[in-house]
């Protein structure tokens, strides 16, 4: 069984590498544009050196920061509004249509309307950012807090626990998986919204960077950022899958 | 009943608010617009025309990409779902494309495209191809075993062993992923649009917004609300009726 994961671990190794080396090649050669697919030694090149000379730290962190922000406001207003839909019927009838036509609205629709609000600024930004972000974290704390296991209710019960005790003691550790399920899709949709709006927005980060680089016709650049973008989706990705290992270890292992 | 009235309640509120509020001077009118502007506004591109245009145009680049990624990853994910052993070359490859943000392809796509349809639709057609991807692997490799060695035994052609066995066998659980990709594809295209490409319902609202023209602007957003809002429903319309269908 070990040996087999090897031989398969090795065949995908080559497989990425002759995929590269054939681009490679192609690209050197000049059988497709070396403007529009720049050799990979040219893309790692300019990774090299935008790490090297330190160019690549200030938008990596705008950006970042820009996402963190967003999500961050996302989360709390999604598990704030989710907690009052899901564990109150009429906070539910009140604003549940009003959310249903929101939801399916793409965030970047309402882009237009934050600039003529907040201008080209961070503020426009982290907003649209919030707005696109909110779904998944307001959708699973809806589903959590509703669903609290009937048992549970009922020892709340028999403790005469008031409405803040059950939300604090028993409904929101049980609706924590589902939060932070729900959390981390909304992170991979912040960083998402981030770029776009630095690119509209010409706000400073990696998302405007790759579209300077474009319009100079900059390929290598701009490759270098669509790897970095990638590797932070990736890392962003892993990263809250560790934290909600972590939260989570009082779970016992298995549990959906 | 008491349900409606709650639920109209608060949108009611807020429009009355928002009417009384522009009439009164308290909003500015460059960035509220009053919402009887914003009916005129929306009726006008209506009768003109220009709105469906637009939205036609929307709509034809998200299907061109949705139905490229569509018929790519139901193929890739069933050759995939059926060969393990290729899934577990190729997979670690496809894992390290897959979290590259689509949008962060525009402007690779502008490059190579230039402005108009085909970007727009290869844009669309990244961020769509993953979810059917991966859900046909899934689908494809919980298959029957017995019904895939029928297929060896009848000695049928990959083709038609696709066509006849496969296909229909992990159809419901496909749904599921090609659900997923439709709503994903309009978002993406009015993404675009509002980005970079200059055509569609989002370029309409970015034009409308830069030349101050809030009302139209805000006519376009409830119009694309009201185009989300139905896709949502008929999506999950067509999923009741699919028993299996629902993720």
């Amino acid at each position: 069984m070990r040996r087999l994961r090897l031989v398969s671990g090795v065949g995908a190794a080559l497989f990425a590498a002759a995929l590269l080396v054939l681009w490679q090649v192609l690209a050197d050669r000049e059988f497709i544009s070396p403007v529009f697919f720049p050799t990979p030694t040219r893309t790692l090149a300019e990774l090299y050196r935008q790490v090297a000379e330190g160019t690549i730290w200030t938008p990596l962190g705008a950006t970042t920061l820009r996402m963190f922000y967003g999500w961050v406001l996302a989360s709390l207003l999604g598990v704030v509004i989710g907690a009052a839909i899901g564990s109150s019927r009429t906070a539910r009838e009140f604003l549940e249509p009003l959310l249903e036509f929101t939801r399916p609205l793409p965030a970047s629709a309402i882009i237009p309307a934050a600039i003529l609000f907040l201008g080209l600024s961070n503020a426009m930004s982290i907003s649209v950012i919030a707005f696109g972000a909110i779904w998944p974290v307001l959708l699973a704390s809806v589903h959590g807090f509703s669903s609290v296991e009937p048992q549970l209710l009922e020892v709340s019960g028999t403790l005469r626990l008031t409405r803040a005790q059950f939300i604090a003691k028993i409904a929101a550790p049980s609706a924590l998986p589902d939060i932070l399920a729900g959390a981390r899709v909304s992170l991979a949709i912040s960083l998402i919204l981030a770029v776009v709006t630095e690119m509209q927005a010409s706000q400073p980060g990696l998302g405007h960077n790759i579209l300077l680089a474009q319009r100079s016709f900059r390929s290598p650049e701009l490759y270098a950022g669509i790897v970095t973008l990638g590797l932070m989706g990736f890392v962003v990705n892993q990263g809250i899958l560790k934290v909600e290992e972590r939260l989570l270890g009082w779970r016992a292992p298995g549990q959906p | 009943m008491r349900r409606r009235i709650r639920g109209a309640s608060i949108p009611i509120l807020f429009v009355a608010l928002w009417e009384a509020g522009s009439r009164a001077g308290a909003l500015p009118n460059d960035t509220f617009s009053r919402p009887l502007d914003i009916v005129v506004a929306g009726a006008r591109a209506f009768t003109d025309g220009s709105i469906l245009i637009a939205t036609w145009q929307t709509i034809e680049a998200a299907l061109a990409g949705f139905a490229f990624a569509a018929s790519v990853g139901v193929l890739c994910g069933a050759l995939l779902g059926l060969a393990p052993r290729l899934e577990r070359i190729v997979g670690p490859t496809v894992d390290a494309l897959r979290p590259i943000p689509a949008i962060a392809l525009m402007p690779l796509a502008l490059l190579m495209f230039g402005f108009g349809l085909t970007m727009e639709a290869s844009v669309v057609a990244f961020a769509c191809v993953w979810p059917v991807l991966l859900v046909t692997i899934a689908a494809v490799r919980g298959i029957e075993p017995r019904l895939l060695e029928l297929a060896r035994t009848l000695e049928m052609p990959f083709g038609s062993s696709l066509r006849k066995i496969i296909l229909p066998a992990a159809l419901a659980r496909i749904v599921v992923g090609l659900r997923v990709s439709v709503g994903v594809s309009l978002v993406v295209a009015i993404t675009v649009e509002i980005v970079i490409n200059p055509r569609g319902l989002g370029y309409g609202m970015i034009i409308a917004s830069q030349s101050l023209k809030p009302d139209l602007m805000y006519a376009q957003l409830l119009w694309l609300g009201f185009l989300g809002w139905g896709l949502n429903e008929a999506l999950s319309r067509a999923a009741r009726r699919w028993p299996g269908a629902q993720p």
